[in-house]
């Protein structure tokens, strides 16, 4: 075994020599070596497989690949080296060297050209050494990274010279590390397996400290040393990744958060109205979005990537329409007396829940996620889903611009006025039953607009919105009302303090856990984070 | 804490609500059996400085000493309430659910813990107290009729003999004849001056005609602290105190 | 008794109402064992199982009314201290399966056999005695309000804070009792019981006796509550509901009258909740639910708070159309309960003793506000 390593090492080196010969010669050359490869000896076959490997024939690749998978055939009748595709009726042909079209065949008329499990190996390093060589550089990338994993030593000498002619240096750097793996686990000299050490450190993401953890046993001494000190230092790091993960997760749960409390910052935070259909009010945003979502598929397919955000305005129109209707029909009998409005609304929402099930059925629907929103990128050790990162951006937006709509426009202005102090509000002229409407409408159109986004992470059901009133109430509660910054501080902090738990007690005890500490916090400040202070009259 | 023979030491109190000042270093002396009317305008800190003497707010800095040794910014309201400070709020604060005599009878002195209560059986002295009180605010009449029935003069009244019958030794009353008319006003008045027979009282009022009956000397609050102090004519005529709050 | 007795002479609607449920709760079952069932006067079985459930369920609102109607705190975690109850009471009733189980061992109950559990957790010992279970319906309910209740109040958390508190313990609670490691059980929770007290849990004597034993302790609580609300301390609790800030500067504690008041009544939910299991035979976490707490704040709203009677009948009321609705049209059950969510307040704040209390004295709708009302938010 070891021996053979060493061959394979030294005919790796042959490669490195043969690489950048002229590209005429290489073409002349690749029939004979093909002739070579289908009826030489298994040592003759073994040498034309390295050779044309690193022959840089674009054929190369082709021709060793069919070796491997068996269809690598010589024609009985002109001897002709062909490989063959399957096709109706029997296989279609193709020279083996120049990969023109050679008529059709059945396996009647063609010797397949063996291979034994030596010849496999052969193969095996070569394809490696070609993909890593390959022009199109995804794929170079992964070879490179598929040999870190493997830390086959056969590809080293194929890893060194596409090291040395590659370009990128991204992938350079793979390739680097995936050389010093290889030679960490070789009998390189003590030298470059510190140097192997060092690189695999600097690279400092899970794999390597697996690789660390493998090769610890075979290396003791100062190698072993600086292993350990290497392993110590990526745990290090790869925590205070971990940490950051967490708080990317917090910070996604918190946004969800946001979007579910902010419109009750509103309604229940500004004008003191509990609505307990605020949950329903998300859960008719989703189904918004389901309804835009079958609209589009059905009338203009070709805007399937836009119907999410077709729904944005859709749900924000319907779940304020919704609202208005609540306030203007219950609500507005009920100000002053916060308990029965509680329940009122409580109830409101039983009957919401039960017309969406009648209307949609009780199962789940599907709203599918666009493009644009779905995969991954990596930020370091990282992964953040685009999905994820579009709902904390949307959140982020809607909490800017509902702060600019209650800071910057006169209907904000109106709201303001209406909720500190009513009557001289109305002495001003501003029509008080009409604000309150509007601003329960905006209240649960923000809620609505939640609902669209929450379509991509949660199931849309007509419990969709049970799921979310509790926490939101905590939220703003926490945060303390009245104050749409506190309702973000509260949102994030409950997001991230939840994702920091659930590693310890589990999600269900880590959520148990946050319900404790809000109430304990509410008793040490009940009016919340952000609580405004004020001589609040003889109440 | 300062040693003093007031019955009601307040020195250099401030208060302030997200940078607002309410209370700017305020001081007020009340002594046994004196009765003083505050007066100021809107925002002037009476009802903040009153908060404070009750235990509803803690001063930021100052000392309030009840009694010559009671230190009130280390206790609550309830506490205070059992030391013997009464307060009347500005809107008439009654049990509306409850009758005129009920209101009474949990006003009377008395213990006040959960099993006390539990067990309560009224004794005959309650009985004779709150006939004496109900004939002194003049609901005699009224005693069995839900307090939630009451005009706005009588519930004001009801309030101020639940705070007789706590039998306190200090009594803040806060605007007690706005909304009355002038009859309820000048009975009002009477009632005052028959409490502060025996007992101390503070009256924050903007009724000068009220303050001109009570006839005592007037403290004028303005921006939290105090402005003047006098007889009304004193102060009515303090050229400060026409600028800010009289005058125009 | 004096004070009991002076109540009574006051209140002929609560003694008549204790009277019905004394008379449902003993001649129903009666009629069921001792007539043939062709006869004339027979009540099927089903029916005294549901007087027995619908009695629990009033206690359950008489419980929630002592908080609500009297003290103004609106709770929404009544069904927690309620399902704690049955709880405690479905413990006793598994350690008396025994051998029975499916598993046949003779100390664990079938679903800890199942996780491979070991050994009987701490916190189950001493269920197989019925004394020590009948102390743990009241006493876990009524600690765990104590714990709540000692912050809450402390604090000054009131109106709508403290109701969504309330639910957040209800809701974690819920949370809770369905993980398996929890040892309750999981989402399953506890069924197939055998016997209570060494008589055959499906047989009609016990049936009958639950009924009754649901009757009494209904009957009980109302005398309890009764005495409660009529004494000054109940003078004082009515003062809390509509005037906190006056109570406090009379120089009472309120959150100590709140704080007994709502022990008081998690222990009566509490009793409710353990007549109720050995009833209908099972507790799973589903008792911990949120909607659970706030269905009963409706059955009292519905029959008038801050009554008596009116709990009893609202409870009735609204579970038998529940039966009959979900029974007959369960599409509409829903509807028709959020409906009465939101007539209720809205045109029956008094709830139906209310109604009734104006139709037949021939008096116009009391101007006063008998609705425990926060104020509105400043």
């Amino acid at each position: 075994m070891y021996g053979f390593r060493r061959v394979l090492a030294g005919l790796g080196l042959t490669i490195g020599l043969l690489f950048g010969a002229p590209a005429g010669a290489q073409t002349a050359d690749i029939g004979q070596l093909v002739t070579a490869l289908a009826t030489g000896s298994f040592d003759d076959k073994e040498k034309a497989i390295v050779a044309i490997a690193a022959s840089g024939n674009p054929r190369a690749a082709a021709i060793i690949e069919a070796l491997g998978a068996g269809t690598l055939y010589v024609r009985k009748i002109d001897a002709r080296i062909v490989i063959a595709t399957p096709k109706a009726g029997g296989l279609a042909l193709a020279d083996a060297a120049t990969g023109a079209a050679a008529g059709e065949g059945s396996e009647a008329e063609l010797d397949r050209v063996r291979v034994n499990n030596r010849l496999r190996r052969a193969i095996e390093a070569a394809v490696g050494s070609l993909t890593l060589m390959s022009p199109d550089p995804k794929v170079r990338r992964e070879a490179a990274a598929a040999v870190f994993k493997s830390r086959d030593a056969t590809a080293l000498a194929a890893l060194e010279s596409a090291l040395a002619a590659e370009k990128d240096p991204s992938i350079r750097a793979t390739m680097r590390d995936a050389r010093a793996a290889v030679l960490l686990g070789s009998d390189a000299s003590e030298a470059q397996k510190l140097e192997a050490v060092a690189i695999i450190r600097e690279r400092g993401d899970r794999e390597a400290l697996s690789l660390l953890r493998g090769s610890q046993e075979a290396n003791k001494g100062a190698i072993g040393n600086e292993i350990a000190a290497a392993i110590r230092s990526i745990e290090q790091n790869l925590q205070l990744w971990q940490a950051a993960q967490n708080v990317w997760y917090g910070v996604s749960l918190g946004s969800v958060l946001l979007l579910a409390a902010i419109g009750l910052a509103i309604t229940f935070g500004t004008m003191g109205v509990i609505n307990m259909a605020h949950g329903e009010m998300v859960m008719i945003g989703a189904y918004t979005t389901f309804v835009v979502q079958e609209v589009v598929r059905a009338r203009a397919p070709e805007l399937a990537g836009a119907s999410l955000l077709l729904a944005l305005p859709a749900a924000f129109v319907v779940t304020a329409a919704v609202g208005v209707a609540i306030e203007r029909g219950i609500i507005r009998f009920l100000y002053g007396r916060p308990l029965d409005t509680l329940l009122a609304t409580f109830g409101l929402s039983l009957m919401l829940q039960q017309a969406v099930r009648s209307i949609f059925g009780p199962t789940n629907r599907e709203v599918s996620a666009p493009g644009w929103m779905s995969g991954a990128f990596e930020l370091g050790q990282l992964t953040i889903t685009y999905g994820r990162a579009w709902i904390v951006v949307f959140a982020i937006l809607v909490f800017v611009a509902l702060n600019a709509a209650l800071k910057r426009t006169s209907f904000g202005l109106k709201i303001r006025a209406v909720t500190q102090n009513r009557r001289m509000a109305g002495a001003m002229g501003i029509r008080a039953p009409w604000v309150d409407a509007m601003t329960f409408g905006l209240g649960s159109g923000i809620a609505g607009i939640a609902g669209v986004a929450l379509t991509q992470i949660d199931n849309v059901s007509p419990n969709l919105g049970q799921g979310y009133i509790i926490d939101s109430f905590l939220v703003v509660v926490f945060g303390g009302v009245g104050n749409l910054a506190g309702t973000l501080v509260g949102a994030l902090s409950l997001g991230i303090l939840n994702k920091f738990l659930e590693p310890f007690a589990g999600a269900v005890l880590g959520k148990i856990v946050v319900l404790v500490l809000i109430i304990l916090f509410i008793q040490k400040r009940p009016r919340g984070l952000f609580a405004q202070k004020g001589r609040a009259v003889e109440s | 804490m300062r040693e003093t023979d007031k019955l009601l030491y307040v020195d250099g109190i401030s208060v302030s609500f997200d940078g607002f000042r309410a209370l700017n270093s305020l001081s007020l002396m009340i002594d046994d059996g004196e009765m003083r009317a505050i007066i100021g305008p809107n925002g002037a800190g009476k009802t903040t400085m009153m908060d404070v003497i009750t235990g509803k707010t803690r001063p930021d800095s100052g000392e309030v000493v009840f009694d010559g040794r009671h230190d009130l910014r280390a206790l609550d309201e309830t506490d205070i309430a059992r030391l013997g400070i009464g307060r009347k709020f500005q809107r008439p604060t009654v049990f509306e659910n409850h009758t005129v005599e009920d209101n009474l009878l949990l006003a009377l002195k008395g213990k006040r813990r959960v099993f006390d209560t539990l067990f309560a059986r009224r004794a005959t002295s309650e009985t004779t107290r709150l006939k004496d009180l109900l004939e002194l605010i003049g609901l005699g009449t009224q005693r069995g009729i839900l307090a939630g029935r009451l005009s706005h003069g009588q519930k004001q009244w009801l309030e101020i003999g639940m705070l007789l019958a706590q039998d306190p030794k200090l009594l803040l009353v806060d605007e007690p004849v706005a909304g009355m008319t002038d009859a309820e006003t000048e009975t009002t008045a009477k009632l005052l001056r028959e409490i502060n027979k025996t007992r101390s009282v503070i009256v924050v009022e903007h009724d000068m005609n009220f303050v001109r009956e009570l006839g005592v000397t007037v403290t004028v609050l303005h921006e939290g602290s105090v402005l003047a102090e006098g007889s009304l004519d004193q102060v009515s005529a303090n050229p400060r105190v026409v600028e800010v709050y009289l005058g125009r | 008794m004096i004070v009991a007795r002076a109540l009574f002479a006051d209140n002929r609607r609560l003694v008549l109402c204790i009277a019905v449920v004394l008379i449902a709760g003993i001649g129903l079952p009666l009629l069921n064992l001792l007539t043939p069932p062709t006869s004339a006067l027979h009540v099927p079985t089903y029916v005294v199982q549901l007087v027995g459930k619908y009695l629990c369920y009033a206690l359950l609102a008489v419980a929630v009314d002592l908080v609500w109607g009297y003290c103004g705190i609106l709770t929404l975690g009544h069904g927690a201290f309620f399902a704690l109850g049955g709880y405690a009471m479905g413990m006793y009733l598994m350690r008396q399966i025994g051998s029975r189980g499916v598993y046949g061992n003779p100390l664990l109950p079938d679903f800890m056999v199942f996780l491979n559990w070991k050994q009987l957790p701490w916190f189950w010992q001493g269920f197989d005695q019925f004394w020590f279970a009948a102390i743990m319906v009241v006493l876990v309910p009524g600690l765990l309000a104590l714990g709540l209740g000692w912050f809450a109040f402390r604090s000054r958390v009131t109106g709508v804070y403290l109701s969504i508190i309330t639910q957040a313990m209800t809701f974690a609670l819920w949370l809770a009792f369905f993980r398996n490691d929890m040892g309750f059980g999981g989402n399953n929770g506890m069924t197939d019981f055998k016997e209570i007290l060494g008589f055959s849990i499906q047989s009609g004597g016990t049936r009958a006796a639950l009924c009754f034993a649901s009757a009494l302790a209904l009957a009980l609580g109302l005398v309890v509550a009764a005495s409660v609300v009529g004494s000054r301390f109940g003078k004082v609790l009515v003062g809390v509901r509509d005037a906190e800030s006056r109570v406090r500067f009379l120089g009472y504690r309120p959150e100590n009258y709140k704080l007994f008041v709502f022990v008081v009544s998690a222990m009566l939910a509490g009793v409710a909740g353990a007549l109720y299991v050995p009833q209908v035979g099972i507790i799973n976490p589903g008792e911990f639910h949120p909607a659970n707490s706030i269905e009963a704040v409706i059955w009292v709203a519905i029959g008038g708070r801050g009554t008596l009677v009116g709990p009893v009948l609202g409870a009735v009321l609204v579970n038998f159309g529940k039966t009959w609705l979900t029974g007959a049209l369960p599409e509409v059950w829903l509807f028709a309960l959020g409906a009465l969510f939101v007539f209720v307040p809205m045109f029956l704040p008094n709830g139906v003793v209310g109604l009734w209390r104006s139709r037949v004295k021939r008096a116009p709708a009391r101007a006063d506000k008998t609705a425990p009302l926060a104020r509105p938010a400043e």
